[in-house]
């Protein structure tokens, strides 16, 4: 038998091994409507604002091109930008934070 | 006039042909690692019983310059042959014509071969060692792969189809595999994946290798694409050859029967399992203590190593056991685990295998990710094969079965034929912690000393709960046995089911849950 590890389920404790996949499960997170993220891998083609600007909800703040199409990423929300993390021209993988709304 | 000249004729001609790519190539191919596809053939066949058709077939493309290539049986061999004595269709990509790309002609040897297995009722190997599609050919080379998926889903269930991964396997090509019933892979040797490595660096800047991306660890362990999965060629024919001598031919005919054999003495059933269900051991060792000559041969050892499935024998004839894995996981229920059951179930059903379900399990795995990734839907599969399943079907509860997963691994409401329960099996809505914090919330929390109080609480469920005689005393359970008498009441039971005749309700299809 490989690592014996406690492993609760409903309260018992369990003797047993852990797989790879279930160690390398990923944590769920409370997702943050401040923080824009990239929803699929690709290129960042344009940036429409910049740090400070005032932003009404269902603008455009970037193209995000991913599979040949042309993503535009609108505002969720009345806001400021506090801070861009990607330029143009940049290739982003999925879920990277690409711009924060204060 | 004399047949000579035509007889040599034939002989130069054929000799062409099976250079298949020519010198240079096949040492590329050997350089790789890799054996020729013709190699391939002769050493999963019996000897010499090899015989090839489609040789002098030439491909059809006649643009961007290829009217003027030559490509020797247009880079697949087909065939027959037989394996220990029975008849089998082989097909294999040759990765030294072209790179064994797939275009028109290539795809009508592949599916000729897939009609004249499905008609004459023999199992169909195939092996992919292939770029993907001849682009050169457009839109013919589409056609060639969906003829392809389309035989594969018409053959599903009729008789066996083996995938051999030994090369890269690409694009839609992968989809041919994952329809057949079982998918072989070998180190360093098979890739699969949809969309390649430097498609994916290219259009999305995500870097990654081909071994990382679809490797054969990959699958057998991560995708749970691959259900066998080998360090060499050679290990990898061994593997399906010795899956043949488990399978039946055709749906329409029992797996060959061997002469049966007792377990062997140095598995003893009464001291793998404690007494503890908190306490892990590997069930593989107790199938290996109730089946023939304790040959178990298990189906995708590594991925999901929470369910454990394969064939073994029982008074020579063979088995399918589908069984919990304390060891792992604590041996629960989850998403990859259930798709990975229900699948074998079905494959039992549809070639009238019996099957024997071990049970110990605390219930389903909780967790966000789980019940995001769907595990409603997949554990309903199980809850589906199992319903569906008209083949005999019998259980043995180890030690835990509660909640859904006692409902899911085959009891008497799934419809199992004989259910049968050791003395240290514990049947209940959940694990005796758990139901007593919730049962005795209140006094467990008024109490001055709570933990004593819950400890004495969960003593009283366990008393009342943790056993096999509440399910019993309703007739859930039909004995409970020793577990020593184990082999016996599983031979007995798969004995007087031999005649087991179920019918299910006429439809078209049912809608699983895929």
């Amino acid at each position: 038998m490989g690592k014996i590890t406690e492993f609760d389920i409903d309260g018992t404790l369990y003797q047993t091994e852990l797989t790879k996949k279930f160690e390398n499960r990923k944590m769920w997170k409370k997702p943050d409507p401040k923080q824009i993220k990239s929803f699929i891998p690709g290129t960042i083609v344009e940036i429409f604002v910049k740090e400070g600007q005032k932003v009404k909800a269902g603008e455009g703040l970037m193209i995000l091109e991913a599979m040949k199409m042309k993503n535009r990423i609108e505002m969720p929300f009345d806001g400021i930008i506090k801070k861009i993390h990607v330029t143009e021209g940049v290739k982003v993988p999925n879920r990277l934070l690409m711009l924060e709304i204060e | 006039m004399s047949l000579k000249r035509n007889i040599l004729d034939l002989r130069k001609r054929k000799e062409k042909v099976l250079q298949g790519g020519g010198e240079k190539a096949i040492q590329k191919q050997v350089a790789m690692g890799k054996l020729t596809a013709r190699e391939r053939v002769t050493s999963i066949l019996d000897e010499d019983s090899f015989h090839e058709y489609d040789l002098f077939v030439e491909h059809e493309a006649r643009d961007f310059g290829m009217e003027k290539k030559e490509l020797h049986g247009d880079g697949v061999i087909i065939g027959t042959g037989t394996i220990y004595g029975e008849p089998v269709c082989i097909f294999a990509q040759d990765f030294t014509v072209a790179g064994g790309s797939l275009g028109l002609m290539h795809a009508r040897k592949i599916t000729k071969i897939m009609d004249h297995a499905l008609k004459m009722r023999v199992p169909l190997i195939g092996i992919n060692d292939s770029g993907g599609a001849r682009i050169q050919e457009g839109v013919n080379s589409l056609a060639g792969y969906g003829e392809i998926f389309f035989r594969n889903t018409l053959a599903s269930g009729v008789i066996p189809q083996l995938s051999v991964i030994l090369g890269p396997c690409a694009g839609g090509a992968v989809y041919s595999p994952a329809l057949t019933d079982f998918v072989f892979v070998v180190e360093n040797i098979s890739k699969m994946f949809i969309t390649g490595p430097e498609v994916i660096k290219t259009v999305l800047g995500e870097e990654i290798s081909m071994e990382e991306l679809g490797g054969a660890k990959v699958h057998s362990e991560i995708t749970g694409n691959a259900h066998f999965y080998a360090l060499s060629e050679y290990e990898c024919f061994e593997q399906i050859k010795k899956l043949l001598t488990f399978i039946p031919w055709h749906n329409g005919k029992k797996a060959k029967a061997f002469p049966p054999k007792p377990p062997k003495p140095e598995f003893k059933i009464e001291e793998i399992v404690p007494a503890d269900p908190t306490q892990p051991y590997d069930i593989r060792n107790v199938i290996k203590s109730v089946v023939d000559d304790s040959d178990f041969f298990e189906v995708m050892e590594n991925f999901a190593g929470n369910i454990v499935i394969g064939f073994g024998r029982m008074n020579g004839e063979t088995v399918g056991f589908v069984a919990n894995q304390p060891m792992v996981l604590a041996g629960v229920l989850d998403c990859d685990s259930s798709d990975k059951a229900a699948r074998f179930i079905r494959y039992c059903d549809a070639f009238d295998i019996p099957l024997v379900t071990l049970e110990d399990m605390p219930g389903y795995l909780p967790g966000v990710d789980q019940e995001h990734m769907g595990v409603i839907r997949h554990g309903a599969k199980i809850l589906y094969a199992y319903s569906e399943a008209t083949v005999p079907k019998i259980t043995v509860i180890i030690r835990k079965a509660y909640g859904g997963g006692y409902i899911a691994m085959n009891s008497r409401h799934m419809k199992a034929d004989f259910m049968f329960a050791w003395p240290t099996a514990e049947i209940a809505v959940m694990g005796p912690e758990g139901a007593a914090n919730i049962i005795f919330r209140k006094e467990i929390m008024a109490a001055e000393d709570p933990d004593a109080v819950r400890r004495e609480k969960v003593a009283e469920y366990k008393a009342k709960f943790a056993n096999p005689y509440v399910a019993a005393a309703k007739g859930y359970i039909d004995t409970v046995i020793e577990p020593l008498e184990t082999r016996n009441m599983l031979l007995h039971s798969i004995e007087v089911s031999s005649n087991k005749a179920d019918r299910r309700p006429q439809k078209k299809h049912g809608i699983p849950p895929f």
